[in-house]
């Protein structure tokens, strides 16, 4: 983390960020020019647990199988991962009910309104975006630097 | 919609699963499963970490190019019409909702996509966020009523 490349002083964190960023490109490519399926994290997840999506819900397993089970097996290639992630249980929880409950609503999350909806300059995509990324810079401007919680 | 639940293992479902591998995997590459540096990106206060705008245009700029493809053939390589642009309606329901997730957003670190791809890496911590974020899904059409019906009434 943070380590600088020599000759090009961009640090490696940001390399690593553009190759996984065009990889998840690639697999919103894949499933909108195969699948002819939006690629949106929160839709596919979200309609297997309301019961919207039942008619398509063997797709939308495979793909959820996909990013669960593959991530692990990378891990190894790695001296370490960790997600850091709080160990405060009742902010896992809020956080965890807010992100499932607001992704439904808005119809979408970071994949969905954030890749591919400002790549197809779908304005409410743009406007989801633009929202959701102040209300987090807000969130984390009040819980860490206001409460000092998170 | 119809004609799509396949065999487990025909072509379309072949193919999201392997799109759900380059996802997750991306993700894990990008550092996006690192609670951590997805907050400091939304640290514009703090620390800053812009590695996530270096994610996000990783992604969109290839898929410029492939929304030009996908409009343009008007249906997928499996015969699946392509979707269709929803009407820019920016209604109560997309603001409180990414109100709503950006907050949840911010107190975690975790989006959708890292929860899933960091269920079975980030600890009892992942487990439990995913639990409560599909808590949250299943939720959500009940407070998506709710707030309906406080906007008609």
């Amino acid at each position: 983390m943070g380590r600088e490349t020599g000759a090009a002083m961009i640090p490696t964190d940001w390399i690593w960020g553009a190759v996984g960023g065009l990889m998840i490109g690639g697999a919103a490519a894949l499933y909108l020019l195969v699948n002819g399926r939006i690629m949106g994290a929160s839709g596919i997840l979200g309609g297997l647990a309301d019961g919207t999506g039942r008619d398509t819900m063997v797709e939308r397993l495979a793909f959820l199988f996909g990013t669960l089970a593959v991530p692990p097996l990378l891990v190894p290639l790695y001296q370490s991962v960790d997600t850091r992630i709080t160990h405060n249980p009742l902010i896992i929880v809020i956080a965890g009910l807010l992100v499932g409950i607001g992704t439904r609503l808005a119809n979408g999350c970071t994949s969905g309104h954030g890749v591919c909806g400002i790549s197809r300059l779908a304005p409410r995509g743009i406007v989801s975006t633009l929202i959701y990324l102040a209300a987090g810079a807000v969130t984390v401007l009040l819980f860490r630097h206001g409460l000092g919680v998170i | 919609m119809a004609r799509t639940q396949g065999k487990a293992l025909d072509p379309r479902n072949l193919s999201a699963f392997v799109a759900g591998a380059i996802f997750g995997s991306g993700l894990l590459v990008s550092g996006m499963i690192d609670t951590r540096k997805v907050q400091g990106w939304l640290d514009f206060f703090g620390d800053w970490d812009p590695t996530l705008a270096f994610v996000l245009g990783g992604a969109v700029l290839p898929m410029i190019l492939v929304w030009r493809i996908a409009e343009r053939r008007g249906v997928s390589l499996l015969g699946t019409p392509i979707p269709a642009r929803t009407p820019p309606r920016i209604d109560r329901a997309l603001l409180t909702g990414s109100v709503l997730f950006g907050a949840g957003w911010g107190l975690a670190g975790l989006c959708p996509g890292p929860a899933m791809a960091s269920f079975a890496i980030g600890g009892w911590g992942g487990a439990l966020f995913f639990l409560a974020m599909v808590s949250g899904m299943v939720t959500a059409p009940t407070v998506a009523g709710w707030l309906s019906s406080r906007t008609t009434s």
